[in-house]
């Protein structure tokens, strides 16, 4: 009996089920995955680390139950931004080598700073209030539940203003960033508002004066 | 089970290696902007980790505007890095000292 007991305990303490075997497989990926895109030499293969790493947390937020903003992560980032990234330092003709310098120098700095914060980090977040027992792990949602659809209901009744302020910030950003590339190009039919404004009726308008002529 | 330490632990490990590649990589203005990609998204995985524990989703709400404000950041980031580019043919920020600060 005593023996059985104790072979339930062993087994509910050390055996993993999946979903912990997946998360510390993804999450050794996302780590690995972080510390090469700061050290490696070449930024096209930093922005693929990168890549990687967004595309492990992706998954990571699957097992988290958000199933929205894991595609949204993988869409948004690994379809848009990162290949925006990767266009730009294709792009430019980077001299690796310079850019470089001092990587030995501030590496010790670098490496204490990360190490002090993740160190205080790691003590607040293992002390005590974020374990299994002061915080549950939730059940499992039920077979019908849509996080998208309940994350839609929140967000175009409670947050709508915030939403729609969200959307005129990526229309700025997308104005600022055409604005920013275009090129001053002479060839171009552009409109010039500062001589629109400034342009007045005599420049255009032309009074003739004729004698009215008697219709046949 | 995992605990929502264990996620927390992740986000502050990925956290502190993004503030490491700031220090590491302070020439290539490139590096620079994925490191804050990454920082962004350490803090979204604890934004989600607590969403899910706590079983409360303006976690998630604040994570898609976090996420809106980060890919309009990073355009606009990298139209500037295409400019500055365009007119001194180099991304080092040791050579951006025009303004002498």
């Amino acid at each position: 009996m005593q023996h059985t007991a104790k072979a339930g305990a062993h087994y509910g303490h050390t055996t993993m089920t999946f979903e912990q075997l997946a998360f510390y497989f993804l999450a050794s990926v996302a780590v690995i995955a972080a510390g090469l895109v700061i050290t490696v030499r070449n930024p096209v293969r930093a922005a693929m680390f990168l890549i990687l790493t967004f595309f492990t947390v992706a998954v990571i937020w699957l097992l988290l139950e958000a199933e929205f903003l894991a595609i949204v992560l993988v869409l948004v980032y690994v379809g848009a931004v990162m290949v925006l990234f990767l266009f730009v330092v294709m792009m430019l003709d980077i001299d690796t080598d310079q850019l470089r310098e001092g990587f030995a120098e501030y590496l010790p700095i670098g490496a204490t700073v990360a190490v002090i914060i993740l160190l205080q980090l790691a003590i607040i977040f293992s002390s005590g209030p974020f374990d299994l027992e002061q915080m549950p792990a939730p059940a499992a949602a039920a077979a019908d539940y849509g996080n998208t659809h309940q994350l839609g209901l929140l967000l175009y009744t409670y947050y709508v203003y915030p939403f729609e302020l969200a959307a005129v910030l990526l229309l700025l950003a997308m104005v600022a960033a055409i604005s920013l590339g275009l090129r001053g190009r002479s060839s171009s039919k552009r409109q010039d508002p500062a001589q629109q404004v400034r342009v007045r009726k005599q420049d255009r308008l032309r009074v003739v004066k004729m004698n009215a002529e008697k219709q046949d | 089970m995992i605990a929502l330490s264990d996620y927390l632990i992740l986000g502050a490990i990925l956290f502190a290696l993004s503030v490491a590649g700031i220090f590491l990589n302070r020439k290539n203005v490139i590096i620079l902007l994925m490191s804050i990609e990454l920082m962004l998204l350490a803090v979204n995985l604890n934004f989600i980790a607590f969403s899910h524990y706590m079983n409360d989703l303006a976690g998630q709400v604040f994570v898609f505007f976090i996420l809106t404000v980060a890919a309009a950041e990073s355009a606009i980031g990298l139209a500037i890095i295409i400019v500055l580019f365009r007119r001194r043919q180099t991304i080092n920020i040791q050579d951006l000292d025009s303004l002498k600060g």
